[in-house]
């Protein structure tokens, strides 16, 4: 490559290239300097700090809820009745908007089954987050055509396993991450 | 149109500093020699109301400021606080609250203004750009704003509108939690609100310089909608309309005073004054009376995504309007045909705003997704095609001709021959 004058040839020279790679060198800096004042606004390490909440849910009769706030949202915590559970078993999983379970628990492809919703050998628990998947509102329980849930908001229906059936919530509800530390008490987180 | 500045310094201080900074001149130059059309009529000042009450909202924020604490646990009781035990603050908050709705109406005005005389054509189109940038300031700014008392419109309102990001696709949940800067809407967001609300106005008030500037150098449209021919066409910006405008703004205070001392909580929601529960939302939740239309074409779409995409959108078509109006008459006042979408194109908006306060159910949706669909029509299909179609009226020869006729302008101006 000639490193003579070259101003009307089309042939890159040594000071085009010093160009680029001076310009290259200062984008990568300014993006360098300019995350910590994007990541600055993401949660925090006291938000991030995985808070757990135990719950003692033995005064939970069948067709009984509670609600625990964990994160800074609801979590639904219901004792289903049998007419509840049969409801849900009854609907074939294909006729769902939303095939998916949406549950921490389970691999994210598991199928919207009655038993992928409710809690691992306790079908007549469910636990979910009580934030609508449209816009976020907190549905109100045991309300809307399917007895389950149903959100103010904008009108999103969801069924006795808090399955999304109508309305315009994309999502069933989001089951979190929880465990039965004892017949009596529900670890959330 | 601006002329250069007539303007001749005639103390020892002034002609100092002029030589130095020739702001005296500028300021003579855009707001008192400046030659503005004659036949302006009253909804020409609403350019003056409305920086008019971004001044008073400057104003009344900052004293509200020195009170306010943007903290979820004492946000709201801060606000009592300012009700009750404030010397005035009861008045300040309410100059504040009821300063906003009415920024609103007054900016809505405008705009539709705008779009009955043709202000956003050639040339004007970058003085149309700035003006919906400035909505949209807006728009972010009043959102903000009313978030900060913390009571239960202000959280519902903050987590149903940051969850509008979570429709994008792949990153749509990161973008949320980098919104709230946590899991949910909290502390951590109002804080941040708060520092974006102290700042945007500031930013507005930027956007509007250069709207002023823009507009300075095209020379006000009028509602004739041609363009000034001779000196004729024009009287002084000082005394005329510096007169006019303060006295539309007079006026345009009078209103606010009435809502302020008989109607405070009016344009308000009594569910704001209980405070923020992030576990319980109220059975009706409703936005702000000036964000009802677009919040019943976000509800008017079953599908999430495309509901936000279809509330993005009736904003940004605003942005390429200029270049949708495929008729080069700029006044309704000469177009039979478009003069009547206008005022149905009117009603439309203030049908959706009546939808966007109703339940989101039945009748209620059919008839949003009608009025939806027609917003979107006005724009991409009416507004291109009647260009295309219809035939204005004979437009007068001049400002001067059709004012000294008496009639303002209308069919009656025709081609009487030009003396001037
Ligand atoms: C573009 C101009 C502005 C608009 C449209 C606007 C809008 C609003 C709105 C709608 C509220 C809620 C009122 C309520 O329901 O109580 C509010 C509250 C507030 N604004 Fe502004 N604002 C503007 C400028 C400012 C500025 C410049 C500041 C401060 C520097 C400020 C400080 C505050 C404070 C401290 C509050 C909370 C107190 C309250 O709720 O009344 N605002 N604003
Ligand atoms: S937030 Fe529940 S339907 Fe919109």
């Amino acid at each position: 490559m000639a490193n003579t004058d070259t101003a009307d040839t089309a042939e890159p020279t040594r000071r085009d290239f010093l160009y680029i790679a001076t310009g290259g060198v200062a984008a990568v800096g300014a993006a360098l300097t300019v995350w910590p004042f994007i990541d600055q606004m993401n949660p925090d390490a006291a938000a991030l700090a995985l808070a757990q909440v135990e719950v003692d849910v033995s005064a939970l009769e069948p067709g009984m809820s509670l609600t625990v706030k964990w994160r800074g949202k609801p979590v639904f915590v219901r004792n289903r009745t049998e007419k509840e559970i049969d409801e849900s078993k009854a609907v074939p999983v294909s006729s769902l908007p939303d095939p998916v379970a949406r549950n921490a628990n389970l691999p994210a492809s598991a199928e919207a089954t009655d038993a992928n919703r409710a809690a691992d050998g306790r079908e007549a628990w469910l636990i979910q987050i009580g934030i609508c998947t449209h816009l976020g509102c907190v549905p109100l329980g045991q309300q809307g055509a399917y007895g389950g849930w149903f959100c103010p908001c904008h009108g999103s229906v969801y069924d006795t396993a808090g399955r999304i059936r109508q309305g315009p919530a994309p999502q069933n509800l989001h089951i979190p991450v929880y465990s039965f530390i004892s017949e009596s008490k529900l670890r959330i987180g | 149109m601006e002329g250069h500045s007539t303007y001749q310094p005639t103390n020892g201080a002034a002609k100092w500093l002029e030589r130095r900074l020739p702001v005296i001149g500028l300021v003579h130059s855009s707001f008192v020699a400046y030659p503005t059309p004659r036949n302006l009529n009253y909804w020409w000042t609403f350019g003056a109301i409305l920086s008019f009450v971004l001044v008073a909202q400057i104003i009344t924020g900052i004293v509200l400021a020195m009170h306010y604490v943007p903290a979820g646990s004492m946000a709201f009781n801060s606000v009592e606080a300012i009700m009750r035990d404030v010397n005035f603050g009861w008045l300040l908050r309410y100059l504040h609250a009821n300063g906003a709705s009415l920024f609103f109406f007054a900016v809505y005005i405008h705009m539709f203004r705008g779009m009955y005389y043709g202000s956003y054509k050639e040339p004007r189109e970058v003085l149309w750009i700035l003006g919906v940038l400035i909505l949209l300031l807006m728009i972010a700014a009043a959102f903000m704003g009313y978030v900060l008392p913390w009571g239960q419109m202000s959280f519902w309102a903050a987590t149903v509108i940051t969850n509008l990001f979570s429709a994008i696709p792949l990153v749509g949940t990161a973008i949320t939690e980098w919104l709230w800067g946590g899991f949910s809407v909290d502390s951590a967001t109002l804080n941040r609100f708060y520092a974006l609300h102290y700042l945007l106005p500031f930013m507005i008030a930027g956007v509007v310089v250069l709207h002023v500037w823009a507009l300075h150098v095209t020379g006000q449209n009028n509602p004739l909608g041609i363009d000034i021919k001779s000196k004729k066409d024009t009287v002084a910006f000082t005394p005329y309309a510096t007169i006019k405008d303060m006295f539309a703004t007079v006026v345009f205070l009078i209103l606010l005073a009435w809502m302020v001392f008989y109607l405070p909580n009016y344009a308000g929601h009594p569910d704001n004054y209980i405070p923020a529960d992030p576990l319980k939302t109220p059975a009706h939740i409703v936005p702000e009376w000036y964000f009802l239309p677009f919040y019943a074409i976000l509800r008017a779409i079953p599908n999430k995504l495309a509901g936000v995409i279809a509330l993005f959108s009736a904003i940004a078509v605003l942005f390429v309007l200029p270049w949708l109006d495929t008729s080069r008459v700029r006044s309704a006042r000469f177009r039979p045909i478009y003069r009547q979408f206008f005022w149905i194109f009117v009603i439309v908006c203030i049908g959706l705003g009546y939808l966007g306060s109703q339940p989101a159910e039945g009748g209620y949706v059919i008839a949003s997704r009608i009025l939806t669909a027609y917003y979107f029509i006005h724009f991409l299909i009416i507004l291109p095609v009647i260009g295309l179609i219809e035939r204005p009226k004979p437009l007068p020869n001049s400002i001067s001709e059709s004012v000294l006729q008496g009639s303002g302008g209308g069919a009656t101006a025709t081609t009487t021959g030009s003396e001037g």
